[in-house]
């Protein structure tokens, strides 16, 4: 069985009720989308108070190369243009709409029927996933028409698809090859054909037997698009390690997937492609797993953007007592929600309640060196010392061990018997460095 | 008798062996430097707190040395007394800055401004603040993480428990500034000492529209302005929602206090106002 | 929801692995051996072990309570190990105080000086153990006759060599090995694996050893590294040797299944705190302490040279952490 070959966790892999169907989760009162939903240069709001809006309709326009257009998931009218709590609690400049009924745009073709022909060209599929502002919906949020355009000097091999989803606790990417499995293939060979390679594989772990079988079948009727099944171990769905688990080949330390000759995209980003340029759709829905281990109905919700987070609460039979942490995207990676305040964004792909007696970190003790975070870590870092070296403030050295090759996935932290707050302090180290780095420029 | 001898002898003879190369290395790679760097150095107060924006004591005497005159370059610590005293060396005089002191402008304490989440890990203003917004949910305020504290070289800084945050002691604070340059969100500001100690700030720093800041904080600047009508001398600027005195303008007369409806202005070390 | 909300940092889980697991795997990995050496010399061993163990226990307590800055530790276990290493590490007639002394100079000197648990540089319980062996050389090295593997012979309180110390002897008098190793002094092989060799503690069976390190790497609080690279470097080097002259250089299957070797390679190597990070660190470590094993044993002037080894190596430590590390993705 494939996989990686440095490092790497099994963490308990809690894949609550991952067989039962997706729920799709009634409309809002009101909904809020957030203005810049991605990684990159700020949008720029386009509508005003009052204005009319229907579902799909533009509402925020982004001109820089590294940028994604907002478009409505509501109809109704825009209540106001305010600033709201963002998962951090700082306050981001979002939409309010007042939902009224469910007018979508004329050209979104909103029927049942798999549309398996691609009439447009690379460039128009470019030009397609720009306007209709895909980004990756693996967490990142990168817009997804600059990894279709591959740099001068370089090519694409192989178009690599992340089904693995080796988070634990979410399930989302799993209904939805199970679900939607032709779409998203049908996304896959759109991404073939705006980069021209022949090959693509999708990687998907081995704990999920039915995604696999199910996609293995469909594949067959589809030119070059491969199947492999992975052995389920922690990062493997971070870019590096899941090139490196498919096709062998390391990205070259601060370089690019595409220097490895690969382009990565979330099966969920497939799925959003093909339903921008197969039914002229934009972004304005997605999955979201809600789960937790005390939560009452576990369930993945198919949700519009701007849906607020209480209701997707409400939705899986309300706050559990002594719930102490919320979490935006999955436990090794996602982020620790500053209030339920907040909305859906096209990044959100899940909602982690945490009882009590899970949500506290365990309390810090002196280092044993024991060297589990040296043979943990999948990109052979030492992150005892690099957490070292930030606490004592030596970033030039922290820099030369590499500090910035850190892909923040947690293993360190995760597996330290001390509980050192270990990628706390790579975080920090890399922000310094980066400081430095650009001082130096 | 024999061995004690000869024990002397080899051991002499090493000494002098060692002696020599010793020696030889000294000369061969000596280098040559302008005596006035050690004289300079030894002027300073060889602390190596960095406040002074070199890399330690003996990197500021290279500076000072280089550069011939001492414009731009202020020992805080030493002070006005060490710099006279340098002054000399280079046959220039000296201009006397005035004392200054390092400022927290930030009330957000347990009280004023309820902390609505907890925070754990990594015990860092700078990781904290790229997280979240702080325990607060103040935006700009302090994160009360203590990298201040840790920066101070002469032990100036303590975080009170009762308000969480940090506390500046008068008397050992240096104005090195290693707390401006250590606190990620620009809370602390070095400003003028002022007579017999005296000060008049804005212990606010949120840039939120007033009724957002209120929020979280009562004892937000709410931007009113009505410091800045009262303010005769023109210290008292108001941009991006927040209201700024101009230590160097200020002349301590203590009018915009009283006007500040939340408190946000802080007067130190005057007498007790006379109740009218 | 009435909790307030906790906000940290990714990741938002963590393994079930803790300081206190760990440490308790290895007291649990040490009980075949102290089973074996209970076996073998009976209360003596029991006295020694228990006295060990708590005078560390009560030191570390002590210290922590009296000394600021100190984080109580002593229920992790730490303690615990480092009071049954050092038993191991005693002949099992040693005077009660000094084997105290020994737990005091292990957590006072060689832990709680240089901070506590995870900062110290030596092996605390080796550490003990070369101060009461430079201190009490005669004490340390005369060891009770060991009672056989089977049958009811009782602990003789006569002293004799360690099967080690006494070839090492025979051959500085210019007798051939080969006569050597006829004597009763030497055990067979067997006996070397299953027990019955005299010496300290811990070093009487090699199998029970083994056992507990099965059980480490089973529970993966070791790697292989170090004890492979450890046993593997001393047997090849002696190996080497004894060909080119067997009269003079012992077998490398005495050298590697007596004396305290499998005790060093499998616990007192492989201590955490002690050794390298990175597994190529870790080899070269095991590497150097066997040859220094060897090299000790053969050419020096103590019988044993485990310890001394290991503890030089520990020395070597941070250096070997910046020279060998792991190969960083993409590099």
């Amino acid at each position: 069985m494939k996989t990686f070959k440095i490092g790497g966790i099994h963490p308990d892999e809690h894949k609550i009720r991952a067989e039962d169907q997706t729920i799709t989760l009634d409309l809002p009162k009101q909904g809020i989308v957030f203005v810049s939903q991605h990684l990159g240069a700020p949008s720029e709001c386009i509508v005003a108070k009052g204005d009319k809006v229907k579902v799909g309709q533009l509402l925020t326009k982004n001109e820089n190369f590294i940028g994604a257009n907002v478009h409505s998931p509501f109809s109704g009218t825009v209540n106001k243009i305010d600033t709201i709590y963002d998962a951090s609690g700082y306050r981001k400049e979002a939409i309010v709409i007042d939902v009224e009924g469910d007018k979508w745009l004329e050209n979104i073709d909103r029927s049942e029927m798999i549309k398996r022909e691609i009439s447009l060209d690379k460039n128009e599929i470019i030009a397609k996933v720009k306007e209709m502002g895909i980004v990756g919906l693996g967490g990142a949020c990168f817009p997804t028409h600059v990894k279709l355009m591959v740099p001068e000097g370089r090519s694409a091999e192989y178009l690599i698809i992340n089904g693995v989803e080796c988070e634990p606790y979410l399930t989302d990417d799993y209904r939805l090859m199970v679900e939607h499995g032709e779409q998203c293939l049908v996304g896959v060979s759109i991404l073939q054909k705006a980069l021209g390679v022949k090959t693509a594989y999708i990687g998907i772990e081995n704990n999920k037997p039915k995604a696999i079988e199910h996609l293995k079948k469909l594949a067959n009727s589809f030119e070059g698009i491969e199947v492999v099944a992975l052995q389920v171990k922690y990062p493997q769905g971070a870019e590096k390690q899941l090139i490196n688990a498919i096709t062998g080949r390391e990205v070259p330390s601060g370089k690019l997937p595409i220097d490895a000759g690969c382009v990565v995209c979330n099966i969920c980003t497939a799925h959003a492609v093909y339903e921008a340029v197969q039914k002229n759709k934009p972004l304005i829905d997605r999955i979201v797993t809600v789960t937790g281990l005390h939560v009452e109905k576990v369930s993945n919700l198919f949700v519009r953007i701007g849906t607020p987070i209480s209701m997707l609460l409400d939705a899986v039979g309300g706050v559990p007592e002594n719930t102490s942490k919320i979490i935006s995207g999955g436990p090794m990676m996602g982020k620790a929600l500053f209030s339920a305040d907040t909305a859906v964004t096209k990044g959100t792909s899940a909602l982690l309640l945490m009882d009590e007696s899970l949500a506290h970190r365990g309390e810090t003790t002196n280092c044993i060196r024991c060297a589990k975070c040296v043979n943990v870590c999948p990109m052979g870092l030492e992150p005892y010392l690099l957490g070292a070296l930030v606490e004592n403030e030596n970033f030039e050295r922290a820099e030369n061990e590499s500090v910035m090759d850190c892909i923040e996935c947690g293993s360190c932290l995760y597996t330290c018997p001390s509980y050192r707050p270990l990628l706390d302090c790579i975080r920090v180290g890399k922000y310094t460095v980066r400081v430095l780095q650009s001082k130096r420029k | 008798m024999n061995i004690i001898i000869l024990s002397f002898v080899i051991l002499a003879a090493l000494a002098a062996l060692a002696a020599i190369a010793v020696y030889i290395v000294a000369k061969k790679f000596y280098v040559e430097e302008d005596p006035r760097i050690d004289r300079v150095n030894e002027l300073l107060p060889g602390v190596n707190c960095g406040g002074c924006g070199f890399p330690g004591c003996r990197a500021f005497a290279e500076a000072i040395i280089k550069q011939g005159r001492l414009d731009g370059l202020n020992c805080p610590v030493g002070g006005a007394d060490c710099m006279k005293s340098i002054a000399p060396v280079l046959g220039v005089e000296v201009v006397v800055e005035d004392p200054k002191i390092a400022v927290v402008r930030c009330s957000g304490s347990k009280e004023n401004s309820p902390r609505t989440v907890d925070f754990e890990g990594f015990q860092n203003c700078r990781f904290s603040f790229n997280l979240y917004t702080g325990v607060t949910g103040c935006p700009h305020g302090c994160v009360g993480l203590g990298n201040c504290v840790q920066s101070c070289q002469f032990d100036a800084m303590y975080i009170d428990d009762e308000t969480g945050l940090p506390v500046v002691i008068d008397d050992k604070c240096v104005a090195c500034g290693a707390c401006v340059t250590a606190c990620p969100r620009g809370v602390i500001q070095l400003r003028l000492k002022g007579k017999k100690d005296r000060r008049i700030f804005v212990s606010c720093i949120n840039k939120e529209k007033g009724a957002l800041g209120k929020k979280h904080c009562s004892v937000v600047c709410i931007a009113c302005a009505k410091c800045q009508k009262v303010c005769a001398f023109g210290a008292i600027t108001v941009t991006n929602n927040l209201a700024y005195i101009d230590h160097t303008k200020c002349k301590l007369c203590r009018k915009c206090a009283p006007e500040c409806p939340t408190g946000a202005i802080h007067e130190l070390n005057f007498p007790e106002r006379k109740i009218v | 929801m009435n909790n307030k909300l906790i906000i940290s940092g990714a990741p938002h889980v963590h393994s079930p692995e803790n300081v206190n697991k760990i440490m308790w795997g290895v007291v649990i990995a040490l009980i075949p051996t102290l089973l074996t050496s209970i076996y073998f010399f009976r209360f003596e061993a029991l006295l020694t072990v228990s006295v060990a163990v708590a005078s560390c226990l009560f030191f570390e307590w002590a210290i922590q309570k009296y000394l600021p800055k100190q984080t109580p530790t002593t229920s992790d276990g730490s303690a615990v190990i480092t009071g049954l290493l050092l038993a191991f590490n005693l002949p099992s007639n040693l005077p009660i105080w000094m084997t105290i002394l020994g737990s005091l100079v292990a957590i006072g000197i060689a832990k709680m000086a240089f901070g506590g648990l995870g900062k110290n540089p030596f092996n605390p319980a080796l550490v003990a153990r070369a101060f009461l062996l430079i201190s009490f050389p005669v004490a340390m090295t005369s060891w009770p006759t060991i009672r056989p593997l089977f049958g009811d012979g009782i602990v003789d309180a006569m002293t004799g060599p360690t099967p080690f110390g006494f070839l090492k002897e025979g051959i500085a008098q210019g007798i051939p090995l080969s006569e050597l190793m006829q004597h009763a002094h030497v055990p067979s092989y067997a006996s070397l694996l299953f027990g019955a060799n005299g010496g300290s503690l811990g070093e009487v069976s090699a199998l029970a050893i083994i056992l507990g390190g099965l059980y480490m790497l089973w529970k993966r609080i070791i790697t292989w590294h170090i004890p492979v690279a450890f046993i593997g470097s001393a047997f090849v080097f002696a190996a080497i040797l004894s060909a080119i002259n067997p009269e003079v250089f012992i077998n490398p299957w005495v050298h590697i299944l007596s004396g305290g070797l499998m005790l060093g390679a499998v616990f007192m190597a492989t201590d955490l705190v002690t050794s390298p990070m990175s597994p190529k660190g870790q080899l070269v470590f095991g590497l150097g302490c066997g040859v220094l094993t060897i090299v000790i044993r053969v050419w020096g002037a103590y019988p044993e040279g485990v310890s001394f080894a290991i503890l030089i190596m520990n020395a070597f430590v941070p250096l070997i952490d910046r020279a060998f590390k792991p190969r960083i993705f993409g590099k």
